[in-house]
């Protein structure tokens, strides 16, 4: 606290300065003036006592220097004066700045930037009013099915609203898709469909219009629509009339009530419109998870509070509903409420990836510290003589030091904002290298936490490298450099072991980032050598269309219009494949129910097992590859008929009975009251949630079938094509498969226009993220370690040419001198390897999560990194050791 | 001027002008004159380092200062202790106090 009083009295003091000059000059003048009067009285003749009175003074312009010394805010003026000095330092070593700079940029930028993508999916809220009070809300059934948690249904919502005494808001969500004809090309949309509490909840305001209400998702009223933004704009030219206008999508007519602010991002979908979830009570049932649930707390309401009461309401919501037709509402029994925080609901398991990502930038930035603390002791080295001086003319220990430190905290600096500008172009491309995996993604800025992160990480790095060379100035040692006429030997052999201490540290910590990479590159490779499922996925081109009720209503007709589509693009010129599917396999695209066997008697089946399903036309598994492993495939007459057939993956026919041939002819239902439908082909496993996780059993349907699940025609209106071809994804190739769409029907729009690589490739996108992000990060470590090793060894070269002169005078040949620097450089690197190894051994547990196909314990990994970097660091010191084998001992001895 | 006039300990200037000011405000001249009465004409304070002095303990916060008007109505710069002033008065007097008896125990030793 004094040395703050202290430092304000200065400043005030260098306020008020020329003030007190002009004081001290009046105080002065006083002062001659009383001795001159004591003078007079004391009996001398005026002249003299005014003489007198000026002897007894002194040098007045003296007085008033030092009167002046005092007040001078010293400190301060000392640091600018350092300031200075280190700015023109720098500027002097202009090579030496260069490097510096460069590398801290590299450094703290990498630092910054992932930082940058921390803050903004991990630390940052999420940008709701009070978003710490926004729930998600799922449920597993354990006894039915171990899958991932299912959202909620319809009914959970209604006794949700009803009896819930936890929460200020509760809604459900789901996203979804739309065509709006409104005169012009029918043009596909992206909708949010929300139920009424679901913006309260999250309680942004539309821009112009209102909100749904209860009304609004009832059954019979007109139904509405909210316009995002950036549709509102784009479509309709941010016309502010629109309010109260209809506007057709999926050929019915919509009111717009509304216009979502700009600023409306719901978690991470933007969608185009939103649209109400209609809710009729009469006609709900139990099941039909197909929408996440969302809820603000009520105030003082914990989760765990809140989890209790929705395990009360889950025998409410049994007790109120009917079953979901055909099948056993026992099944329902064992659902579990699962409350969890909307933010960890939405950064899932790409917080992990994050912090591993944070901890391997954090290495970078200490091995380009540690390069950094290398140069600038070369450089305290060779200024050493010039600080000698300084310290000879009386400038002590702590100013030598200081002056030091503010040239390195400049250097930081510097380092710095070239870093954030580093930083700010690498997130500019972060899409491209793959943020498909990385949640939020939007939301990602710099941000004044991100600024402050930057100051902060150059200053305290400043601080480690600065720290290194100041702690080599100690007095003993300068009198010693003095003495030894500048040349410092005994000195430079302590800096030379922390330089060595350093460069063996640097490839400490560059082995533990490759083994990081190495073991994601095995993963990665591990995830690519997995069959998915189908093959050549590049080739297989997806559109999905939607075939409305409005303008095919009898559900019998939906098929032959599919039909006719196919057909004319089988028809197009280098298909050799097509068919359609009502989902599509690793998109996310799930539909999953429960399953009854014919051959077991009910009550062993353990409640109903609920299975995923996907239907499907012929051709399919042909078509994007997957291989058909017993009986066949569906045939169009199976469709037409509407015969009652199943294919089956293989897995599931393995475990429900043991051998994939085995399940020809088996029957299985969806329902209690449904038909048994026999099965009559089994497939092999689709890696249908990511290759990294088991490949689910699957139940294909045909597309079409009679009395499935209650309703007396199942047909699927909303289908994706899949087309293989070797032109898949080109712009001709698609503009070709609308054409031939429209030829069918004009009416209809593309929507989700992909190749299946796409899709495979998004299932990958977080392992690929990690791999980029790992493999840039050490990559950067390894050279600056390079960089490290053939320093310490040129620096020892050029230290030691009069030793090598006189040992190729006496006859060392060149091989043997080469070799005592090369030798150097490899014991350095082998120590540093012996401590990354160990290091990467335990550094590398923390990644577990994120590995496949290999252990955090490589062998094979560690070796080929630990014989990689020794050999580069051979290389990389047999670069300066072939300079000293090439030293002419005539013209070293001729130089001293 | 008188030959014997005392060199000053080492900092002990300041604690000389802090014991000044002890009872009343007053400017640089006075000060100069207190010690001189004091010490009954031994301590002649070297102006060149009184103004210094004076600049240091107001910038160290023991004394402050304002221009006052002397009783034959000249503008003069009066000083005048603080409380920290008064504090570290008390302090420098009681470490001179231990050393100076220490230092003549050691001068009235009798030798062995």
């Amino acid at each position: 606290m004094r040395w703050m009083a202290e430092t304000w009295r200065r400043l005030r003091s260098l306020a008020r300065r020329d003030n007190l000059e002009l004081g001290l000059d009046e105080e002065i003048r006083f002062h001659i003036e009383r001795q001159t009067d004591k003078n007079l009285r004391a009996g001398m003749t005026p002249a003299e006592a005014r003489r007198q009175a000026h002897l007894t003074f002194g040098g007045v312009e003296r007085v008033k220097e030092r009167t002046r010394d005092e007040f001078r805010p010293v400190l301060l003026q000392d640091s600018l004066l350092d300031l200075r000095y280190g700015v023109r330092a720098l500027r002097r070593a202009p090579v030496f700045t260069l490097a510096a700079t460069l590398t801290l940029a590299l450094g703290i930028g990498a630092t910054t930037a992932v930082f940058t993508v921390v803050n903004g999916v991990l630390i940052k809220p999420l940008p709701f009013r009070d978003a710490d009070a926004l729930v998600s809300l799922k449920h597993t059934a354990a006894d039915v099915n171990g899958g991932p948690p299912v959202g909620m249904c319809l009914s959970m919502l209604v006794t949700y609203a009803r009896e819930n005494r936890s929460f200020e808001q509760i809604g459900v969500w789901s996203r979804g898709s739309g065509t709006v004809t409104d005169g012009g090309v029918p043009e596909e949309v992206t909708t949010l469909n929300v139920s009424a509490g679901t913006l309260r909840a999250v309680g942004v305001q539309p821009a112009i219009g209102r909100w749904f209400s209860e009304p609004d998702q009832a059954p019979g009223s007109p139904e509405t629509v909210i316009l995002a933004d950036g549709y509102w704009r784009r479509r309709f030219g941010g016309d502010q009339a629109i309010v109260g206008r209809q506007i057709a999508i999926d050929s019915r007519p919509r009111l717009v009530i509304g216009v979502m602010p700009a600023s409306f991002r719901f978690l991470d979908e933007t969608p185009d419109l939103v649209l109400p979830v209609r809710i009729d009570p009469a006609r709900l049932t139990l099941g039909g998870f197909n929408y996440d649930g969302i809820a603000r707390l009520a105030a003082g309401v914990t989760r765990e509070q809140a989890d209790a009461d929705l395990r009360r309401m889950v025998p409410l919501w049994m007790a109120a509903w009917p079953s979901f037709p055909g099948i056993d509402r026992a099944a329902f029994a064992g659902t579990i409420p699962l409350v969890r925080p909307l933010k960890q609901e939405l950064i899932g398991g790409a917080g992990d990836m994050l912090w591993v990502l944070m901890g391997t930038i954090g290495i970078v930035l200490a091995i380009a510290c540690a390069n950094v603390a290398n140069l600038v002791l070369v450089r305290a080295q060779a200024r050493q003589h010039a600080l000698v001086l300084q310290a000879a003319l009386g400038a002590g220990r702590g100013r030598l030091a200081r002056q030091v430190l503010v040239e390195n905290l400049v250097l930081g600096l510097l380092g710095g904002t070239a870093g954030l500008a580093l930083a700010a172009a690498g997130l500019g491309v972060l899409p491209a290298i793959g943020s498909a995996g990385i949640p939020r993604v939007r939301e990602i800025t710099i941000d004044p936490i991100v600024l402050i992160f930057t100051l902060v990480v150059s200053l305290s790095t400043a601080l480690v490298f600065g720290s290194i060379p100041v702690f080599t100035l100690a007095p003993r040692r300068l009198a010693m450099t003095l003495r030894s006429g500048g040349r410092g030997s005994s000195d430079s052999r302590e800096r030379n072991r922390v330089r060595n201490l350093l460069a063996a540290g640097q490839l400490a910590l560059a082995m533990i980032l490759l083994v990081a990479a190495g073991l994601m590159m095995r993963t990665f490779l591990a995830l690519r050598h997995v069959p998915p499922g189908f093959t050549e996925p590049a080739h297989v081109q997806l559109v999905r269309i939607t075939i409305p009720e409005t303008d095919v209503s009898e559900p019998e007709r939906v098929l032959p219009v599919q039909r006719a589509m196919l057909d004319r693009l089988a028809a197009m010129p280098g298909v050799t494949g097509v068919s359609f599917t009502g989902n599509v396999p690793m998109a996310g695209e799930r539909s999953r129910s429960s399953i009854v066997r014919e051959d077991v008697p009910i009550a062993d089946q353990r409640g109903s097992p609920i299975r995923w399903f996907r239907y499907v036309a012929p051709g399919y598994f042909q078509t994007i590859g997957t291989r058909l492993v017993a009986g066949r495939d569906f045939t169009w007459t199976d469709l037409e008929a509407r015969r009652d057939v199943a294919v089956v993956s293989e897995n599931l026919a393995r475990e429900f009975w043991r051998e994939p041939q085995a399940a020809i002819g088996k029957r299985i239902r969806e329902g209690d009251t449904s038909p048994w439908r026999e099965v009559v082909g089994v497939v092999g496993d689709v890696y249908d949630e990511g290759v990294h996780r088991a490949a689910p059993p699957i139940v294909y349907w045909p597309a079409v079938m009679e009395s499935f699940q209650g309703q007396p025609i199942n047909v699927r209106r909303a289908v994706t094509f899949a087309i293989r071809s070797s032109r898949a994804g080109s712009e001709s190739f698609v503009s070709q498969v609308r054409e031939a769409i429209s030829s069918v029907r004009p009416e209809i729009a593309l929507t989700r226009v992909r190749t299946l690589a796409d899709v495979y490739g998004r299932s990958l996108a977080a392992t690929s993220f990690a791999l980029v992000m790992l493999t840039i990060a050490a990559s950067m470590a390894l050279v600056l370690g390079i960089i490290g090793i053939y320093g310490v060894v040129a620096y020892s070269v050029a230290q030691r040419t009069r030793e090598i002169g006189i040992r190729a005078a006496l006859g060392a040949s060149r091989g043997e001198l080469a070799g005592t620097f090369v030798r150097r450089g490899v014991t350095l690197a082998c120590a540093g390897v012996a401590c990354g190894l160990a290091g990467a051994a335990v550094v590398t547990r923390l990644m577990a999560s994120l590995l496949f196909g290999t252990r955090p314990l490589d062998a094979g990994v560690y070796a080929v990194v630990a014989l990689g970097l020794i050999g580069v660091a051979a290389l990389a010191s047999y670069v300066p050791a072939r300079a000293a084998a090439r030293v002419d001992p005539l013209c070293v001895l001729r130089g001293e | 001027m008188t030959k014997d006039r005392g060199d000053l300990l080492q900092g002990t200037l300041d604690m000389l002008v802090l014991k000044a000011l002890q009872l009343e405000p007053m400017h640089g001249w006075g000060i100069t004159e207190r010690i001189e009465q004091w010490s009954e004409q031994v301590l002649q304070l070297g102006q060149g380092t009184l103004y210094p002095a004076l600049y240091r303990l107001e910038r160290q916060g023991f004394i402050t200062s304002g221009w006052d008007v002397t009783e034959n109505s000249r503008r003069a710069r009066y000083y005048s202790l603080t409380r920290q002033g008064r504090r570290q008065l008390e302090t420098e007097l009681a470490q001179w106090r231990r050393a100076s008896r220490a230092i003549n125990k050691v001068l009235d030793a009798s030798a062995p």
